[in-house]
């Protein structure tokens, strides 16, 4: 079933120019995505910089204004004209890239972690405090440390901070926005281990904005892969990987790095067969402004962006 | 860029209509009218009315606020009531004089300010920075018009170096090699005084703005192009610090122009800071508004200018 | 046949002053590049990697430097700074991590590239250093060279920028070019593109390299030799097939069953226990990585621990690895690498 339904969401930003500063053009950062995330899953967003992965992410959590399309939590319309909205945001909470400036350096982590129960449920300071030290266990933080400020943590550590106050309202969708992206690979590794323990735990479901395949492909049931504000393919990971169909997914799975360096010349070979490629055949999947077509159903679970037959 | 400036100018207009809105009101709100001292204690009550009546000083304020600004676009200021001539002709010589001791002042302050923030920002921590930052503390715990006062009692009074009053001595020819000494002799001391407190702002920015770019990652990008420090420091750090400080040059003209108030009384500098301050006690009130008018248009039109520059100086406002 | 050697690292310790006292982020470290070389450093933040090519390049201004740096017979580490000048941006040059802050932002594209040439050839002329830029701005892919050698970093993407940097690099046709986390701050393809083409100017110029990455998968595509350093030290060193497909040391290990969406990581990934130590909190004395590997008997370690020579050109400290195991997963999801710290 799916708990996240995204239905040709479309975000433009107006761009200002000209001597009365008006809106003379817009950037498309999302441009007709549509999309579900299961119930229990966890389904991988993929793109290079600027190709509005974030926006999206950031779009279901309410904090960018919709251009057009629809959003749907268990049947609730997210972005419905006023009156109807629904107050879903105890149930989607958003986990953030960078742990350093993500976390108020001036407040204690009791605070920190208390601030969205404090926005929704009344509890006595001594419930609260009760409450914030089994959140801190659960993430694997010791209880005392509720007084402490977050440069008293380590990286992998204040992330885990962080997951603790997303967790604090029992949510049932977690956005993790490249969670792992600034920490290093052993610190990466804890986290990610972690969200997978919490996830099973709580019965979570998990939307991971990632830029990073080999990330992305250890934690996710499912990806989309975007390019230029477009989903130009989605599919099972092992669909992705193994069988990619569009040539842009061709080449961002050729990009990565193969750690085997007895595959060295063979995998740049192939990368600059990839490259070649992509340069000539451009045209055949992509349209004349350079943008992704409609994805269509190639299997059950595969879907790729390729142009009308015809 | 000329986008740029034509916007920054078209947002010039509203703010000179808000100005003079401001002024005007200001001016009707004062005690007293245009008229009021002006009346012969032994006039009677009918007469003055009829007056007031003929001078339009019981019209609507719209028609009155008209009446003003097309006037003042004109450059009528209307008379003095003080001094029985156009406000324009006794502004006229004053402003002139403001604007060199304002223009000697900014020279002061650049000329002491960038070699001293530059040298505080190089070497910081070190003995001669502390030295520098603690005069900067000083400047700006030190009230403008009691430094002001020292100077001129000391160097003006107890040495005897340098005149106490007005902008030239008297019957020099003007524009005689006298004249001009006597003239730069007269603005010497009020400029310093007002450099020497005026500098601390800059100086500190400038400190504060080289250390920042010190640390920047094209700094360490410079030396590993094998660049000497001095070129390190003169291409890059130097260089891209100190153009924010010339987009402030406006507001620095601005700052003086309306801070000359103080200096020029102490200074009995004939300027139009010293005109104000006459003015409000003799309450010749049509000379007061145009002065706080010709401020606020300073103000403006120093905005202006800094940005301008600012959008000259810095290719990521320019190229847009 | 091995190829000359460009630099010689003997016994390099680079020291930071907190309070009052010294501590060494560069810790007794030795090493060789030769000519068309790529040499890895790999390590986390807090190894000393990055400290280590600051070092060499002498852009330390408040560190200590103990030991020898011999670059084509001078000894780097003795050298005045107006003798550096003369090898750095020339013989030597740097690519760094940033790209988006490491070109100044008020300067035109051609006159930071002109600059590295002016320093490093006085008889060139305005227009020759203008001329000679773009001829190197389409040396490293960028396309309409003529346009952006009068354009402001600000006006070009992260990987143009990058190959901006990278021209300045090559400019003097250097013989040892260290890249410092060239790729970190740049998408996936861009990092394809951007290895190939410190790859292809290597082959070009037969430079040695120096890279220096915490990305495994960047070291198995580009290196030649890797030296992984931990703590400040360097703990294994071999040609690039051995560290990948018969690591030893427990920290090299540990590293590559970290990554995930590799042959070695597993459906969970392993989790290196504890956190890297301040450098004020190093441990001087054993083995550094002791604390990082609790299951492991104290006896395994060496008090004091030395690079061993596994096999030929195979170095790995301390005897630790002998007896190195990863532990049951159980136990070790309790700790899950979290001290307090």
């Amino acid at each position: 079933m799916a708990l996240l339904k995204v239905d040709d969401l479309k975000i433009h930003f107006p761009i200002h120019g000209g001597i009365l500063n008006r809106k003379i053009d817009e950037v498309k950062a999302v441009d007709g995505v549509s999309f579900e995330v299961r119930e229990g899953e966890t389904y991988g967003l993929v793109g290079e910089s600027g190709s509005g992965k974030t926006t999206t992410g950031k779009a279901v959590m309410g904090l960018n204004n919709i251009t057009d399309g629809d959003i749907y939590f268990e049947d609730s319309h997210l972005n419905a004209k006023k009156g109807k909205k629904v107050d879903v945001r105890n149930d989607i909470q958003m986990i953030f890239q960078d742990p350093y400036s993500s976390l108020n350096p001036r407040k204690r982590v009791i605070d920190i972690v208390a601030e969205p129960i404090r926005n929704y449920e009344k509890l006595s300071k001594d419930e609260e405090k009760k409450r914030v030290q089994e959140l801190l266990e659960r993430v694997g933080i010791s209880s005392d440390s509720i007084m402490k400020y977050p440069h008293e943590f380590s990286g992998g550590q204040r992330q885990r901070i962080g997951v603790a106050r997303a967790i604090a309202l029992n949510p049932k969708l977690i956005i993790a926005d490249e969670p792992v992206s600034a920490l290093d690979v052993s610190v990466q590794a804890q986290v990610l281990n972690f969200l997978q323990d919490i996830q099973k735990e709580m019965d979570l479901t998990l939307f991971f904005i990632a830029h990073d395949l080999g990330v992305i492909k250890h934690m996710c049931d499912r990806i989309g892969i975007m390019y230029q504000g477009r989903l130009v393919e989605e599919g099972l990971t092992e669909e992705i990987f193994n069988n990619p169909q569009h040539i842009y997914t061709k080449r961002l799975v050729a990009a990565i790095p193969d750690v085997d360096p007895r595959n060295r010349e063979k995998h740049r070979e192939f990368r600059a067969q990839i490259k070649e490629e992509y340069q000539q055949s451009f045209y055949d999947y992509f349209n004349e402004e350079g943008l992704a077509f409609n994805l269509k159903q190639i299997t059950d679970t595969h879907k790729v962006a390729l142009p009308e037959r015809g | 860029m000329w986008k740029f400036i034509v916007r920054r100018l078209i947002i010039t207009l509203p703010q000179l209509l808000l100005l003079s809105l401001l002024v005007f009101f200001m001016a009707s709100l004062m005690p007293g009218d245009a008229f009021t001292s002006q009346i012969d204690p032994s006039l009677s009550q009918d007469a003055i009315e009829e007056q007031r009546e003929r001078l339009g000083l019981n019209d609507p304020w719209y028609q009155q606020y008209g009446r003003w600004v097309s006037g003042v676009a004109e450059g009528d200021f209307g008379t003095s009531t003080a001094h029985y001539r156009p406000v324009t002709d006794l502004i006229w010589e004053r402003m002139i004089n403001t604007i060199w001791l304002s223009l000697l002042s900014v020279i002061f302050i650049y000329a002491i300010g960038i070699p001293l923030g530059i040298i505080s920002g190089r070497w910081n921590d070190r003995l001669v920075d502390q030295i520098i930052t603690g005069y900067t503390y000083l400047g700006f715990a030190t009230p403008i018009f009691i430094f002001a006062l020292v100077v001129l009692f000391f160097f003006g009074f107890t040495l005897g170096w340098f005149p106490t009053g007005g902008s030239v001595a008297s019957g020099l020819e003007p524009g005689s090699f006298e004249y001009i000494v006597s003239k730069l002799h007269h603005l010497l001391l009020p400029a310093l005084s007002i450099a020497l407190i005026g500098v601390v702002g800059t100086v500190q920015y400038l400190r504060s703005e080289i250390i920042d770019t010190k640390q920047k990652d094209f700094i360490i990008t410079a030396r590993a192009k094998g660049a000497p420090e001095s070129r390190v420091y003169n291409r890059h750090i130097f260089r891209n610090s100190v153009l924010p400080i010339a987009a402030f040059f406006g507001y620095e003209i601005t700052m003086l122009i309306t801070g000359s108030v103080f200096v020029e009384q102490i200074f009995s500098y004939p300027g139009m800071g010293n005109l104000f301050i006459e003015s409000i006690l003799i309450r010749d009130f049509p000379v007061v508004t145009a002065v706080v008018l010709l401020f606020g248009l300073a103000a403006i039109l120093g905005a202006l200018l800094s940005d301008i520059i600012l959008s000259i100086v810095d290719p990521r406002i320019r190229i847009k | 046949m091995l190829s000359q050697e460009l630099l010689k690292i003997n016994n390099l310790s680079t020291s930071f002053q907190i309070d009052e006292e010294y501590y060494a982020a560069v810790d007794d470290v030795s090493l060789t590049v030769r000519e068309n070389e790529v040499l890895a450093i790999v390590g986390e933040s807090g190894s000393g990697k990055s400290a280590t090519a600051f070092s060499i390049m002498g852009l330390h201004n408040r560190g200590k430097i103990e030991g020898e740096m011999l670059f084509q017979g001078q000894d780097l580490a003795k050298l005045s700074t107006s003798e550096m000048n003369k090898i750095r941006g020339k013989d030597m040059s740097m690519i760094f991590q940033d790209p988006l802050t490491a070109l100044n932002p008020l300067m035109e594209i051609g006159v930071q590239i002109g600059e590295v040439l002016l320093l490093h050839n006085k008889n060139m002329s305005k227009t020759e250093r203008r001329n000679y830029a773009i001829e190197l701005l389409g040396r490293v892919g960028i396309p309409r060279p003529e346009r952006v050698v009068d354009q402001f970093p600000h006006e070009l993407s992260g990987g143009m920028r990058q190959r901006v940097i990278i021209a300045i690099a090559i400019a003097n046709q250097p013989k040892l070019l260290i890249a410092d986390e060239p790729t970190t701050a740049l998408d996936v393809t861009i990092q394809a593109q951007i290895l190939d083409l410190i790859q292809e100017l290597k082959d070009d110029l037969n430079s040695g390299v120096i890279l220096i990455t915490h990305d495994l998968g960047v070291v198995a595509e580009m290196a030649d030799r890797v030296a992984v350093m931990y703590a400040g030290q360097i703990v294994e060193e071999s040609d690039v097939e051995s560290v990948f497909v018969n690591p030893q040391h427990p920290y090299t290990r540990s590293l590559l069953s970290s990554i995930p969406a590799t042959d070695y990581a597993q459906d969970r990934l392993h989790v290196i226990q504890g956190i890297v130590p301040s450098l004020k909190h190093l441990p001087r004395t054993g083995c550094r990585f002791k604390g990082r590997i609790p299951w492991i008997d104290d006896d395994a370690h060496e008090d004091h621990p030395v690079l061993h020579e596994v096999s030929e050109g195979h170095f790995v400290r301390c005897t630790c690895y002998q007896h190195f195991y990863f532990p049951d997963e159980n136990k070790e999801d309790q700790a899950n690498g979290v001290t307090e710290g």
